[in-house]
């Protein structure tokens, strides 16, 4: 298997699996974690897999060597561990339906996002919610889906400014990527609309609904639909 | 037990994070300082990562049920017990109704507050910390209030033979090494490289490190928020998203940079030009609004090597204590 490494600041490593978003490196991506967790080595202290590299953090601490750096015995053990990768099986992915309340209140920018492609607010909708998207990564916040798939004819970049708060729920767009704030946070992605789905619960065991390598499809309901859907939650 | 008389600014319980969740996009928190953490509790005779009070600029007042040892560590606001001026970086002792109060903050942006035996609160998903933007962890979610009532673990034998020491003599003779601990003003940041350093203007690289930037009233737990030369790009390029990680100094398209805190998300996707070194992040942790920070390039071995010597300072520093007590 190829793969590059890099550190990430003095307490991290990033095993680079490919360069751009597509399905051979979302599968990479997946078995370098399997084969991290299956050997579990005690001195990492999370695993966070993203779309084109799986960063581990680690505890230097745990790796003293009277003349070996931490960050070389962590290569070393990197290595060992990716080398024993046998050509994996890939597991069948759950479909979940998000729905999604798109414009006006709920999607403040979705008037932009339209203007800045040629496109119409209608044109946007259909395609966000047209195709099946790829949950690539949890991350930036507890819960929040970076998704894989969206169509090029919407892609539209970052806000200059982060807004301070996006409401919780928020679908957005940043450059070629979609995905929804579970919480409120704040934020620089061009938001086009919100869901009344709790994404995120700490209560439950694991917290998020979502997992890396899940498929997602965004079904469009009017505002009527989420108020009932809000209410009964 | 402690009682809260006045919460103070911000006011959470916190220990050294929230490890193993990060995949689920779960922040780490805990204490922003970890030098001022670590001694705090070792001062106390606590494991170095017990849990405790980060107080943040302005202090809070706390009111004792019963004697117990403490120590403050970090940021200087004034502290006294009963009217009394208190020393920093030093075991303190405390009887039943005495009353510590916070004054005009002095120097640095947070101190730590450990209480021996530590602060008892629920453990949630491994971790004593307050991560203030889900509610979870700490003391009920959320940053102390007014009449919260903290229940103290039971302090280590360490403790309690410190304690009878200081019920006879009330100042210690020995003090923490100002190596350790001493926070030199004047001394730039270090920092290495980012991952996105080459996609920055080459002015905007040499800026980093010839110019000064003054960190925001905008900055929070989450990130350290700096007001500076503009660092631009060479050309706009939204980069995949990917882990970042505490001390990523990450660029959003307005320029000015933000130094990612303990309250970090787990990813991002904007520009990183640079990584703090950890050995440098409690002086990011203790810089407030309107002070001047600096940086100068390090490697990533000599980071290594520099935590490494920290961390084995620290591990003496606790043999050493145990030694004259017991």
């Amino acid at each position: 298997m190829d793969y590059s490494l890099r550190p990430l600041g003095d307490h991290a490593l990033v095993i680079e699996a490919g360069s751009s978003i597509d399905h051979a490196t979302h599968v990479k991506v997946r078995s370098i974690c399997s084969a991290i967790e299956e050997a579990d080595p005690a001195w990492i202290t999370d695993i966070v897999p993203a779309f084109t590299t799986v960063t581990l953090h680690y505890d230097p601490m745990k790796l003293e060597h009277p003349d070996r750096l931490p960050y070389e015995t962590v290569m070393n053990r990197i290595h060992t561990i990716l080398s024993s990768i046998p050509p994996g099986a890939e597991e069948e992915p759950r479909t979940i339906e998000i729905p999604v309340c798109y414009g006006g209140d709920f999607g403040p920018d979705l008037e932009s996002v339209a203007e800045w492609n040629d496109l119409t607010p209608e044109k946007v909708i259909e395609l966000h919610s047209g195709s099946p998207y790829l949950v690539h990564m949890i991350g930036f916040s507890p819960g929040f889906p970076y998704l894989g798939g969206m169509p090029e004819e919407i892609a539209t970049p970052r806000r200059k400014e982060p807004r301070l708060r996006v409401p919780r729920g928020s679908v957005g767009i940043a450059g070629s990527q979609t995905g929804i704030y579970p919480l409120e946070s704040p934020g620089g992605w061009q938001l086009i609309g919100r869901t009344p789905v709790a994404l995120f619960d700490t209560q439950a065991c694991p917290p998020g609904i979502l997992q890396a390598g899940d498929r997602l499809r965004f079904k469009p309901i009017t505002p009527q639909e989420y108020k009932e859907m809000e209410a009964s939650r | 037990m402690i009682e809260v008389l006045k919460p103070g600014l911000l006011t959470t319980i916190q220990d050294l994070g929230r490890t193993g969740f990060q995949q689920y996009g779960v922040s780490v928190s805990g204490s922003i300082d970890h030098l001022a953490h670590k001694v705090a509790n070792l001062l106390a005779g606590n494991e170095s990562g017990a849990a405790l009070i980060e107080i943040t600029l302005t202090g809070p007042h706390l009111r004792f049920h019963g004697q117990t040892l403490l120590s403050i560590c970090g940021a200087d606001f004034s502290p006294t017990i009963n009217g009394v001026p208190q020393p920093l970086w030093k075991p303190l002792r405390v009887d039943e109704g005495d009353i510590l109060r916070f004054g005009t903050p002095k120097e640095g942006c947070r101190a730590y507050l450990a209480v021996a035996g530590g602060i008892e609160v629920p453990e949630v998903m491994g971790s004593h910390s307050t991560y203030l933007r889900t509610g979870i962890g700490g003391y009920r979610g959320r940053a102390l209030q007014k009449g919260d009532r903290l229940t103290v673990g039971t302090p280590s034998c360490l403790a309690k033979e410190m304690s009878n020491e200081l019920s006879m003599n009330p100042q210690t003779d020995w003090s923490i090494p100002y190596e350790l601990i001493g926070h030199a003003r004047s001394r730039a940041i270090r920092i290495m490289p980012g991952n996105e350093h080459g996609h920055f203007q080459k002015e905007s690289r040499e800026a980093l490190f010839n110019q000064s930037y003054t960190v925001s009233p905008r900055s929070d737990r989450m990130g350290c928020r700096l007001s500076g030369p503009a660092l631009q790009t060479e050309t706009h390029r939204d980069m995949i998203s990917e882990a970042v990680t505490t001390g990523t100094i990450q660029v959003p398209p307005d320029g000015q940079p933000i130094v990612l805190l303990a309250d970090r998300q787990t990813t991002g996707g904007y520009p990183r030009i640079a990584e703090v070194a950890s050995i440098d992040l409690p002086r990011v942790a203790q810089a407030k609004p309107g002070d001047e920070l600096r940086f100068a390039p390090i490697t990533h071995e000599e980071a290594q090597r520099l935590y490494l010597r920290r961390e084995r300072q620290l591990r003496e520093l606790r043999q050493g204590i145990s030694l004259k007590y017991v």
